[in-house]
């Protein structure tokens, strides 16, 4: 009993003392503890930050690339021009120089004559042509026709230039700089929205170049891509999900696709090239195979999304369907695939968001040619966006780098509009049982 | 026929061959002698009937598309004089290129050799005989098809057992695709890498420590010995993973515990899929805007307070990297934090700790193997990733420690080696191969380590 006390009385002085001890350091520990908050917020806001630049930057680089400088030129159709020879052939360049030349009768010498011609892009003699193929009756007239500039003048007039180069120390030379002011002047110098950007294929001059040609090869290469994942993805999930015995056979084959899902996308290109274009001999740069190998490469990835959603369906639907005299193909086939479909189009949608954005396999099997026609089949060369980006990032023009940003922003909404449509399909058949 | 033409009359004839088998089947079963029910519903023997009739012509069909050129080929040398067929292998196949394109007519017309001429006039007979071949096998496999399983079908055929066997047969194949996907891998890397490593012994390849790859085609010319010594590779490689895990792993493991002990279910909603965005951005947008603004910024941040930055400098590379890592780093994180029970957690409350003390001294040791594997699998991520660093880090291999100086990885140089036209028998391009089978087996071993930590981690709790 008075033992009890004692050790009691000292347990209170101890416990006194440790509530001391406590109440020193707990000012330290309070300061560590909101220490340790602002870290995780200042990770969570640097993450963010990054993504906000990244897209800032980008916006504000290639916003300028949906408008193009444009010089409008009264061009007198010569009939003389158009005797010898059929319409399609006619020297149309020759039109548009001697055009430039009388607007501009100070141009004297050879080289400022040359200097003069390259005001204007060169796709102005093929505006010309269309204009006058599309309707002969024009010739013999003057016809007041916007042309595309060339691209030095189209960073002049949307400022890109420096000090010393605005005076004629870069590209353009002082004498092109008064020129285009007098056109400038005149009204006859004008930013107008971009279209042929949208419109046409690559070219070596960035006024002509557009994205068109490599949105339709994207567009083939992944529809091959859909049309082959999809159904053997699901099918692969099916199986493993429902039917497969639990056995080494089928350890084997998960195995390999959790390991297919982590290899590097670079590795599906080798096995594209090595495979695909040299055994099997399909033509290089078609998206025949770029789609294969996105197919393989997006596989894993749909075929996880899927036995995730099949697992979501709970046992008791399968147990009734059995239960009323289903068969084991009947019951997934009726019953339990309806019900995960959702789920596996978010994943297939995804997949396909992937298979979008990736371009290193695609270098490796040729998808990275310099293509101006835009593709018309599966068979015929062409480039994806993504490869476009990086192909327009390498080229040394100035006026490629907006282009390349707004290729970049084409891309990333295309992306946002599938990531979107994934959203929007999870939202809407989402059953939580 | 045309094969798309061939194709679509294949597609044609499984529906109107699901209807052939189904109308028998309804024929039968309301025939007035026969009142008997069928085993299976109609449908089911149309099914059967369409699947016999589609499967072997696809088959054939895919067959001939896979081997055409080869088999044509094959044909096209065996009758070509011998003076050609005894040239070295290159001068055949690019005969055989000149023969292809004139048949596809992609090369403009000009003087055409006799011998690719009568070439090519054989290899359009054998092209057009093949594709009457096919057209002639193909429909006629199908109609046998359909007449075959006509004819089976009474009311007793168990048609629904026989559909449901071809569909499993066909789900067992689809999920088989994984493993050729893989033994295809293997092969094609090992085979170049064996032939590679026949030319350059397999130990100057990887402790070797020069790496230039260009073969001279004069012996005189400047560099003209290739040196394939990977070591530089390696270590550019490992210098910008390493920079990039020191930007992801910090940064996402912070913020995936704020996230899941410290946010709001508010702050949690928005802040996760914004996140989550970083990591669906193509990487080729990484790498332009590693390029363009990134390598910039640095170079010449460097300048002004008097560091010399190279414009292709392993930091900017590795910083991006970084960049798009976070978001797998900071999901994986995640999963492993909240797979930490809460009695931990509440034990730990009990205690008295403050909330970071429970996450530093409770939960991060309980979720440490879990997070060790989740950066495992991102350091796999870094070293196969590609476009940032093809487009931000430079070609040159040099053997440095410095981040501010150019390197160069394993993945660059695939690219480097690989695009445009090659011959496919040099060193230069089997190299290529080479550091694809050395990153194949670095990926893979990290993964399959990674994974095994991860699920060997889940299943403690569970």
């Amino acid at each position: 009993m008075n033992s009890n006390k004692t050790t009691g009385l000292i347990a209170s002085n101890a416990s006194q003392k440790t509530i001391e001890i406590v109440n020193q350091s707990l000012a330290k520990r309070y300061r560590s503890e909101k220490r340790f908050q602002r870290l995780g917020m200042a990770a969570i806001f640097i993450s963010l930050l990054f993504l906000v630049v990244l897209f800032i930057s980008i916006t504000a680089k290639g916003y300028t690339a949906f408008w193009q400088t444009y010089i409008q030129l009264d061009i007198y159709l010569d009939p003389e021009v158009f005797e010898q020879g059929d319409l399609k052939t006619a020297d149309y360049p020759g039109l548009v120089k001697k055009t430039l030349r009388d607007r501009f009768p100070d141009a004297k010498e050879r080289k400022e004559k040359r200097a003069l011609y390259r005001l204007v892009s060169t796709g102005a003699s093929f505006k010309l042509r269309n204009l006058v193929l599309k309707d002969p009756s024009v010739v013999g007239e003057t016809v007041a026709i916007w042309v595309p500039s060339d691209d030095d003048v189209d960073m002049l007039a949307k400022g890109f230039l420096g000090e010393g180069e605005q005076k004629g120390q870069g590209r353009l030379s002082a004498k092109q700089i008064q020129w285009i002011g007098q056109l400038t002047q005149a009204g006859k110098l004008k930013k107008r929205f971009n279209t042929s950007f949208f419109t046409s294929g690559d070219s070596r001059e960035p006024e002509l170049a557009g994205i068109w040609g490599a949105t339709v090869g994207s567009f083939l290469t992944l529809i091959l891509t859909l049309v082959l994942s999809f159904p053997i993805g699901v099918a692969s999930a099916v199986y493993l999900e429902e039917f497969a015995p639990k056995n080494r056979w089928t350890d084997l084959i998960e195995v390999n696709i959790n390991n297919l899902a982590a290899v590097p996308s670079i590795v599906f290109g080798l096995l594209g090239l090595a495979v695909f274009l040299n055994f099997f001999g399909l033509p290089r740069s078609a998206p025949v195979a770029g789609g294969l190998v996105l197919t393989l490469m997006t596989l894993p990835t749909i075929i996880i999304a899927s036995r995730a959603s099949l697992q979501s369906v709970p046992p008791s639907i399968r147990e009734a369907a059995l239960g009323v005299g289903a068969s084991k193909m009947q019951m997934v086939a009726h019953h339990v695939f309806p019900l995960a479909l959702p789920g596996m189009l978010t994943g297939t949608i995804i997949g396909m968001a992937r298979a979008l954005g990736e371009s290193a396999p695609l270098l490796m099997i040729g998808m990275v040619a310099f293509i101006v026609d835009i593709p018309g089949g599966f068979t015929d060369p062409s480039t994806v966006l993504p490869v476009q980006i990086f192909l327009w990032a390498d080229s040394p023009e100035r006026a490629f780098v907006e282009r390349t940003s707004a290729a970049t922003m084409a891309l990333l909404a295309f992306l946002i509009v599938m990531n979107l449509g994934a959203v929007i399909l999870r939202k809407r058949f989402e059953h939580r049982w | 026929m045309p094969h798309w033409l061939l194709f679509f009359t294949i597609l044609l004839l499984l529906i109107v061959s699901y209807y052939i088998g189904r109308r028998r089947a309804l024929h039968i079963s309301v025939d007035g002698t026969n009142r008997s029910k069928l085993h299976s519903t109609p449908g089911y023997y149309g099914a059967l009937t369409a699947l016999w009739c589609g499967i072997p012509a696809l088959l054939i069909f895919g067959f001939w598309m896979m081997f055409e050129q080869g088999i044509i080929t094959h044909l096209i040398l065996n009758t070509l004089p011998p003076e050609i067929r005894n040239l070295p292998q290159g001068q055949i196949d690019l005969f055989i290129n000149e023969v292809r394109n004139q048949v596809t007519g992609s090369q403009i017309v000009r003087e055409v050799d006799p011998m690719v001429r009568a070439a090519t006039d054989h290899y359009q007979h054998l092209l057009h005989t093949g594709n009457a071949a096919l057209t002639v096998v193909v429909l006629s496999s199908a109609i046998a098809g359909i007449l075959l399983v006509r004819r089976k079908i009474k009311p007793d055929f168990r048609a629904r057992n026989r559909v449901e066997q071809i569909m499993l047969v066909l789900l067992i194949v689809c999920s088989t695709i994984a493993i050729f996907t893989t033994i295809g891998i293997v092969l094609s890397v090992l085979f170049e890498s064996i032939r590679f490593f026949k030319s350059v012994p397999i130990t100057d390849f990887l402790f070797g420590l020069k790496w230039s790859p260009q073969t001279a085609i004069r012996a005189d010319q400047v560099g003209s010995s290739g040196a394939f010594g990977a070591i530089p590779v390696f270590a550019g490689t490992l210098m910008i993973s390493t920079i990039a895990m020191m930007v992801a792993v910090p940064i996402g493991l912070l913020a995936a515990v704020y996230l899941s002990e410290y946010a709001g279910r508010k702050m949690r909603a928005i802040a996760k899929p914004l996140m989550e965005i970083l990591a669906g951005i193509p990487t080729v947008v990484y790498g332009f805007f590693a390029a363009l603004t990134v390598a910039p910024f640095i170079r010449d941040s460097g300048a002004f307070i008097g560091l010399s930055v190279s414009s292709e400098s392993a930091l900017a590379a590795g910083l991006v990297m970084g960049i798009m890592i976070i978001p797998f780093v900071s999901s994986i994180s995640d999963d492993v934090i909240n797979a930490v029970p809460q009695s931990l957690r509440d034990g730990a409350y009990a205690l008295g700790a403050t909330p970071s003390e429970t996450v530093k001294q409770v939960i991060l040791p309980a979720a440490l193997p879990g997070i060790v594997g989740g950066v495992l699998l991102a350091v796999s991520r870094a070293i196969g990733e590609t476009m940032i660093v093809v487009m931000a880090a430079g070609l040159a291999a040099n053997l440095t420690a410095n981040p501010f100086q150019a390197v160069t990885t394993v993945t660059v140089q695939i690219v480097t080696l690989l695009v445009g036209d090659q011959e496919f028998d040099s060193p230069k391009t089997l190299a290529a191969f080479a550091l694809g089978l050395i990153l194949f087996i670095a990926t893979l071993i990290l993964n399959i380590v990674a994974l095994h930590i991860v699920r060997k981690y889940r299943e403690q709790y569970e």
